[in-house]
């Protein structure tokens, strides 16, 4: 059944195998639906239906931060600084189920807080860097000849040197806030996206479903967007689920160094920058907290990303 | 030449070299442009460099000795040119020039990249061997679930946490602290860098793990899944079939190609490595490049912080040209592309 291989993950819903001479009877296989196969796969795997569940948590805590959070994340309280996790006050209830930082302000609180931040700017830069790294990849493939040539070197231009350097520079200049670190964060990642994007949209060019496009008069326009795009998309969406994660990272360590938002505002990586002044002091609390919550989303993207890839590319299933 | 095969190797050998030496200028100038190019992003850079409080007057003669007062062409050439002659402008806070600052500060810094190198690449290729030879074992899974979250560890908070833990409640290591290898040995006192060097590696521990853990699990995992692509080809069933011994087999026939792709990250890890360290040097207060730029930050020194930028991207392009002229003498493959 030769005519039965599958072209890619997605646009193989439906196979028709036409009769002719090798295969004299006709056949329709129906496949379920893209999302109805990633359902039962995800059921089957373990981790990834973990990972899943972590983010939805964390996504639900950022979504709904302010009717979760016991209390302001802002609200100072000098008598209640620094309260340990768990420790009951003189009625015997816990107010603090975190505890609070160096301000007396509520741990907890602020973490929930902090999800709003980390997820937004995470899948925001993901967006900026996705669409721009997509756009001129499948641009260059697909045109080749100086353009082509011109992206490729600002894309070299861009991989030779340690982009977090060149974040900070930039962040040092405009000063630190949420909409000067999306677009950094994003435009640190278009490379990736634009060379898979090209690579895939040479390999896709040449085929006979775009010359099938343009004889039926499509314009480069619809081409690309219509024929090419959906047949590159697959190790994009893989990429981008990585991506998402280190974005995270990055923006932790930004606030961590007072460059990615203003203080009024809680982030993880910014928590971890006012513990630092308790850590001497061996007040583990404000630092142990903010670092769990960056480190089990990073990893549960981490390993939804792993299974996207096998999903998507079944060949590299256990690699 | 003897032989005309020969000579035209070396004739592909030197178009190469010079097609890449023409390209890392290429970058080189793209990173001038890009830094110089940063500082003008708010307006007028003037006001970087002069207090909140300052007059009109004053604000007006550090434009003009700055010469932000000219064009922009003309202020990128004299970038440039300053840059060639090593003057990338004083430091606002200590009136030192800059370059020498963050010069002076550099080897404490390699010291600490290399170590977390040594670190990420002897430990993650044996691993990764085990790995990829006890494929789908308990063992093979705990190790890629360890490896996973190594990845996920944002690096300076795991500085705080060793900090925390080994550092300040087990007391096995000293919580901040540096003792010089680099320093005396680039000053020519090799001897001396050579006897400090156990001390130094006690220092050394916890920032190099803090560093290198991401690039240990990454590398680990990068290993094993080029082992398996390796171990699945057929060269590696002829040699098994040959009867040839596991041990020789994994060591001889599918180690040395699985590592290629190992080998042509170790250029850009670097790189990875150096920008790791201006958040982990904070944590450890190591008196290096890094802690030297996040006090710029704070005190918002530009020329000091540009200045690293700029010094951390030529290492940066040095080194892979490197790597790149070495791996295409290794693999000829590369050259002819």
């Amino acid at each position: 059944m030769r005519s039965l291989i599958r072209v890619s993950a997605w646009n193989n819903r439906k196979v028709r195998v036409k009769p002719d001479a090798a295969h004299p009877v006709s056949l329709m296989v129906t496949e379920p639906p893209v999302w109805k196969r990633a359902g039962r796969s995800l059921l089957r795997a373990k981790w990834p239906i973990l990972a899943l569940v972590i983010l939805g948590v964390v996504a639900f805590m950022a979504v709904f931060a302010p009717s979760i959070a016991p209390k302001d994340p802002n609200r100072q309280s000098l008598v209640e600084r620094l309260i340990e996790p768990m420790k009951a006050n003189e009625n015997g209830e816990i107010v603090y189920f975190l505890g609070t930082d160096g301000l007396g302000r509520d741990l907890w609180s602020r973490i929930i807080y902090g999800a709003q931040v980390s997820l937004a700017v995470g899948v925001m830069a993901v967006m900026v860097g996705g669409l721009m790294g997509t756009t001129l990849g499948v641009l260059a493939g697909y045109r080749g000849g100086l353009l082509d040539d011109i992206i490729m070197r600002l894309a070299d231009i861009q991989l030779a040197f340690p982009f977090i350097l060149l974040a900070i520079m930039v962040l040092v200049v405009l000063g630190p806030g949420v909409w000067n670190l999306i677009p950094v964060l994003g435009i640190g990642q278009w490379v990736t996206y634009a060379r898979i994007a090209r690579g895939q949209t040479i390999s896709q060019r040449e085929k006979e479903y775009v010359e099938a496009a343009r004889c039926i008069g499509a314009n480069d326009r619809r081409i690309m967007l219509r024929a090419i795009l959906p047949n590159v998309l697959a190790p994009l969406i893989v990429i981008a689920s990585f991506n998402v994660a280190s974005a995270i990272l990055a923006e932790a360590s930004l606030s961590f160094l007072g460059l990615g938002v203003p203080p009024t505002v809680p982030t993880w990586g910014g928590i971890l920058n006012e513990s630092r002044d308790q850590i001497l002091a061996g007040k583990w609390w404000p630092a142990l907290f903010p670092g769990l919550a960056i480190m089990f989303t990073v990893l549960s993207l981490n390993i939804l990303g792993d299974w996207l890839r096998d999903f998507l590319d079944p060949r590299l299933r256990g690699r | 030449m003897p032989c005309p095969y020969l000579w035209n190797t070396y004739r592909m050998m030197l178009r190469y070299i010079t097609r890449r030496l023409l390209q890392s200028l290429l970058v080189i100038l793209g990173v001038t442009l890009l830094t110089f190019l940063t500082l003008h992003l708010a307006g007028d850079p003037t006001y970087l460099y002069v207090s909140e409080r300052a007059s009109q007057e004053e604000i007006e003669a550090t434009r003009k000795k700055l010469g932000f007062d000219q064009p922009l062409p003309v202020q990128y050439v004299n970038f440039l040119s300053g840059l060639a002659r090593g003057d990338l402008g004083m430091s606002i806070r200590s009136r030192k020039p800059a370059l020498d600052l963050v010069l002076e500060r550099l080897p404490a810094t390699l010291e600490l990249t290399i170590f977390a190198m040594i670190i990420s690449t002897t430990i993650a290729i044996p691993i990764g061997i085990i790995s990829a030879t006890k494929r789908g074992t308990g063992l093979d899974g705990g190790i890629m679930l360890l490896a996973m979250f190594g990845q996920s560890i944002p690096s300076f908070w795991l500085g705080i946490m060793l900090l925390l833990s080994v550092g300040l409640q087990l007391k096995l290591l000293p919580i901040s602290g540096h003792v010089a290898v680099l320093d005396p040995m680039l000053k020519g006192d090799i001897s001396t860098g050579l006897t400090n060097l156990p001390d130094a590696l006690r220092y050394l521990i916890m920032p190099g793990v803090t560093i290198g853990l991401f690039s240990l699990s990454r590398n680990a995992r990068l290993v094993r899944s080029s082992m398996l692509e390796v171990l699945s080809q057929d060269y590696v069933t002829t040699a098994r079939s040959k009867g040839l011994s596991e041990r020789v087999v994994i060591m001889k026939h599918a180690f040395r190609n699985a590592l290629i792709p190992v080998v042509t990250m170790l250029g850009l890890e670097f790189g990875f490595l150096l920008s790791g360290v201006v958040v982990t040097e904070t944590v450890f207060s190591w008196p290096g490049v890094g802690r030297l730029v996040t006090n710029a930050i704070t005190q918002r020194d530009i020329p000091v912080v540009q200045a690293s930028v700029v010094l951390f991207s030529f290492l940066f392009i040095t080194l892979n040209l490197l790597v790149d002229l070495i791996y295409a003498q290794l693999d000829p493959r590369i050259r002819l592309e």
